[in-house]
């Protein structure tokens, strides 16, 4: 607010006299007194620690500072050099004051003109303030930490996240091959970033008997920081894709009978490992009452014949599979790209699912709901969630009624024959040149 | 009717229960209204309860100083230039002066640029006097209560003081010219010189459309837990540190620039206005005078303002509940600033926080062109209807003279030529 405006007023500010000390220029043996007197100031000030102003020796030789000493009380700080011998009516208190408190003035001058402000605020020269310790206290530090987290968590409030946040278990079949680690750490990742409870199902198919790499899966997991829990499942992934489905549904169903016997409660979200996901997801989860369905984008070239997802000439451009509402945003069916001839074709992967839904008996469970082992036929098959349900009305459409996509489908994976180091690290081989 | 009975007892206890309003009722909400006066006064109506004559002075008083000048537009002292141009098409304004009840002078005394763009007051009072004589003589409202329903906007440093020095001003005085008459300022300081009795205090121009240019989604969080940007040493008027602020803001910095938590600096970022939206706290130190756009900054933005100056006087101190939005911090306790608001207890902080995000209170302290009900030009209207009806002290008999117009000092005296 107030810039370069008045090197002229410099002078006039300091209304004391302070300046006009400086001013007072008398010629040479005056001059020489003066600097003499500017030196043994600045001696006293090295010694005493703090700025000795020469208002003190001014007002020895100055006859007209009576007005200066009315107001303020005056604290002095004991000079070694003169026996104070002012000509007024004031007391000098000897006291001697450290400075390490404060940087006290030289006295505050009184407000200029007759006084009028009857304020407490006094106008003029003020100290500077410093604590004898200025540095952070680590106690402090962490409540303000804690502050903002707590800030924070009420920032969210208005977007869904609910007061208590519900626990999610995530259900992610795999199995060692070349790309296990590129789709595991991403999903390890992702997971990291959710800020929820959470717990990793994590089911592994057996590798083919060939290779002893099964301690691959452990190291991943071991290394993610997640809470995790590790199902061995029997049978070897197949190669070719419409086997591979159903191995998939088989190993979900495994985790799916893992959380009935523990009874672990919160929401289900099928993560395949392969699948990207987006942080909304897990945010969405929170909203999920019995059964949610969100719109996912499969990513996956239709037109190879050896390709997951069939499809016929595309009657729509837009590759997502996902829930459809009507105007008042009731679930009125399933948006897909390639016409379905059942909903049972729909990916696991769109579905979230509260997991007291296969417990054995819980409490509030509704009636449209069936039993797993009932749903699951011949004991061990079933498409999708969907065959939990009696009938499809129940199932919440979210994601802003399935218009957003909030995770994309994707199976990308290395040739049947393709290797990759154990743990991915590379040994040289014997007899191989170390400076190569 | 036994069930009578039961009927109406729950009708009681629901009709009690709805009454007591509270946080229980605003969890999902998270703006929290008001209790009591304050809240209500914000969206009073001043339609239909003034009158406002707005006097036709010659253009070299108010329009051609802008035209000369456009920086006049988007300082912070603009308000004078947005008042004058929301009286003219407001429905509060009448064509006839004999049934207002106010009357507004026109005058920008604050369009006196230098090239830094700093406002220099000391042809001000020549200006205003100089109007005041126009209006005397070619009106008879001025005579008739010498002032005392008329008013002036003086958004500069100190008020009618006109003066950025604090001790000068003090010593100048308000102008005497306007010693009857209500003054609309920025500058308030409880019994200060420069603060009169009836005096509205209004808020600094904070451009609106530069503030909603940077406004962020609010759920992008707040990590920032204290956060300043400004001058903290004035090295060219005030080499020696100890006039600038009272020494509060060179204490802050010097207290507080290693702690972590603080995040202080003379720097002009251009994300400053993104940064107050991240920041929970944003410190509102007093500069040369105890007022700046910092405030209205931070309350639109969301960010709890930390006063620190005491004995300020607020914008609107009667409609908008300081105590409950902003912290209040006296200049002897900024050593232990660190401490002061650590220990604020969360909820208090959150309290604060819904109370700022009522956008009646964010629309009380901005100058939104076109105008809205609401905003700051309202909340004037209305703090001048709160004056109405005038007191009997108001009218003068005629021929009775109380200003002094030779007071002051005599270069306020010389006529004053654009």
């Amino acid at each position: 607010m107030k810039q370069s405006l008045h090197h002229q007023n410099q002078a006039s500010r300091r209304a004391g006299g302070v300046s006009a000390a400086g001013e007072v220029a008398l010629r040479s043996p005056s001059a020489l007194f003066w600097i003499v007197l500017h030196a043994v100031c600045c001696l006293v000030s090295l010694a005493l620690g703090f700025r000795f102003s020469r208002v003190v020796f001014f007002l020895f030789f100055s006859s007209s500072s009576t007005s200066l000493f009315t107001s303020a009380p005056l604290l002095h700080t004991v000079t070694t050099t003169t026996t104070t011998n002012i000509t007024t009516t004031t007391t000098t208190t000897t006291t001697t004051t450290r400075t390490l408190a404060f940087s006290f003035p030289p006295p505050p001058l009184p407000p200029a003109a007759e006084n009028r402000t009857r304020s407490r605020v006094v106008v003029g020269r003020q100290g500077i303030r410093i604590r004898p310790w200025p540095h952070p206290d680590p106690a402090e530090t962490m409540r303000a930490h804690s502050i903002i987290e707590r800030v924070q968590r009420e920032q969210r409030l208005p977007y869904g996240a609910a007061k208590t946040p519900r626990p999610l278990i995530v259900v992610t079949p795999t199995y060692v091959r070349t790309f296990q680690a590129l789709h595991l750490t991403g999903l390890i990742h992702s997971l990291l970033l959710v800020p929820y409870p959470l717990t990793w199902i994590v089911v592994e198919a057996a590798a083919p008997a060939a290779e002893p790499l099964s301690g691959e899966t452990t190291a991943l997991l071991a290394r993610s920081g997640l809470r995790y829990l590790h199902i061995p499942f029997p049978e070897p992934m197949p190669d070719c894709w419409p086997d591979r489905r159903l191995t998939e549904a088989r190993m979900r169903l495994r985790a799916l009978r893992m959380i009935r016997e523990k009874r672990m409660d919160g929401v289900v979200v099928f993560a395949d490992d392969s699948n990207v996901h987006s942080t909304e997801l897990f945010e969405e989860a929170q909203k999920v009452n019995w059964i949610g369905a969100v719109s996912v984008g499969i990513l996956a070239d239709t037109e190879q014949p050896s390709s997951p997802i069939k499809a016929e000439k595309t009657n729509s451009p837009v590759p997502t599979q996902g829930p459809a509402c009507n105007s008042s945003g009731d679930f009125i069916g399933w948006r897909t790209f390639n016409s379905l001839t059942s909903p049972e074709q729909i990916e696991w992967a769109g579905f979230l699912l509260n997991s007291r839904l296969v417990w054995r008996e819980a409490k509030g469970k509704p009636e449209w709901a069936r039993d797993l082992d009932a749903a699951s036929k011949e004991g061990d098959e079933m498409e999708n969630p969907l065959a939990l349900l009696k009938d499809t009305s129940p199932v919440e459409p979210l994601g802003n009624c399935g218009k957003k996509v909030l995770l994309w489908w994707l199976r990308a994976e290395a040739g049947t024959g393709s290797k990759f180091p154990p743990g991915w690290i590379i040994e040289p081989p014997r007899g191989a040149r170390q400076d190569d | 009717m036994e069930k009578g009975i039961w009927g109406f007892t729950i009708l009681i206890v629901c009709s009690l229960a709805s009454r007591t309003e509270g946080l229980g009722m605003d969890q999902n909400r998270q703006i929290l209204g008001f209790r009591g006066n304050a809240g209500d006064a914000l969206d009073d109506d001043p339609v239909g309860r003034l009158k406002v004559f707005v006097y036709e002075l010659p253009s070299k008083y108010n329009v051609d100083l802008v035209k000369r000048d456009p920086r006049c537009l988007t300082h912070m002292f603009a308000a004078e230039i947005f008042m004058h141009r929301f009286l003219l098409s407001s429905p509060v304004r009448t064509l006839d002066s004999e049934e207002a009840d106010w009357f507004y002078v026109p005058v920008y005394p604050t369009c006196d640029l230098t090239k830094d763009g700093l406002p220099l007051p000391f042809r001000s009072p020549r200006m205003m006097r100089s109007a005041i004589q126009l209006i005397a003589s070619e009106w008879p409202h001025w005579n008739k209560t010498e002032g005392a329903d008329h008013f002036f906007v003086v958004p500069h440093d100190f008020g009618a003081c006109f003066h950025y020095q604090e001790e000068t001003a003090v010593e100048r005085g308000i102008l005497p010219l306007l010693r009857r008459a209500t003054l609309v300022q920025t500058f308030g300081q409880k019994n200060h010189v420069c603060l009169k009795e009836g005096s509205i205090v209004i808020p600094p121009y904070a451009s609106p459309q530069r503030m909603h240019a940077h406004l962020l989604p609010p759920d992008i969080p707040r990590s920032i837990f204290i956060y300043f940007r400004g001058l903290l040493h004035d090295g060219m008027n005030d080499p020696e540190g100890c006039y600038y602020a009272r020494g509060a803001r060179a204490s802050l910095w010097l207290n507080f620039k290693n702690n972590p938590i603080f995040d202080i600096s003379t720097e002009h970022p251009s994300t400053y206005y993104e940064d107050m939206q991240r920041s929970i706290f944003c410190l509102c130190p007093l500069g040369w005078a105890p007022w700046s756009p910092r405030l209205v900054e931070a309350v639109v933005f969301g960010c709890i303002p930390v006063v620190i100056a005491d004995d300020i006087v607020l914008p609107f101190a009667d409609t908008i509940p300081w105590t409950d939005i902003a912290v209040f911090v006296a200049e002897k306790d900024i050593v232990r600033l660190d401490t002061i608001l650590t220990s604020m207890p969360t909820e208090i902080i959150l309290r604060k926080q819904r109370l700022l995000a009522n956008p009646l209170i964010k629309l009380a302290v901005s100058f939104p062109q076109p105008s809205r009900p609401g905003d700051a030009f309202h909340q004037i209207l209305n703090g001048l209807a709160r004056k109405l009806p005038h007191g009997s002290s108001v009218y003068l008999q005629p021929g009775q003279k109380v200003l002094n117009w030779t007071a002051g000092s005599v270069e306020d005296t010389y006529p004053w030529e654009k």
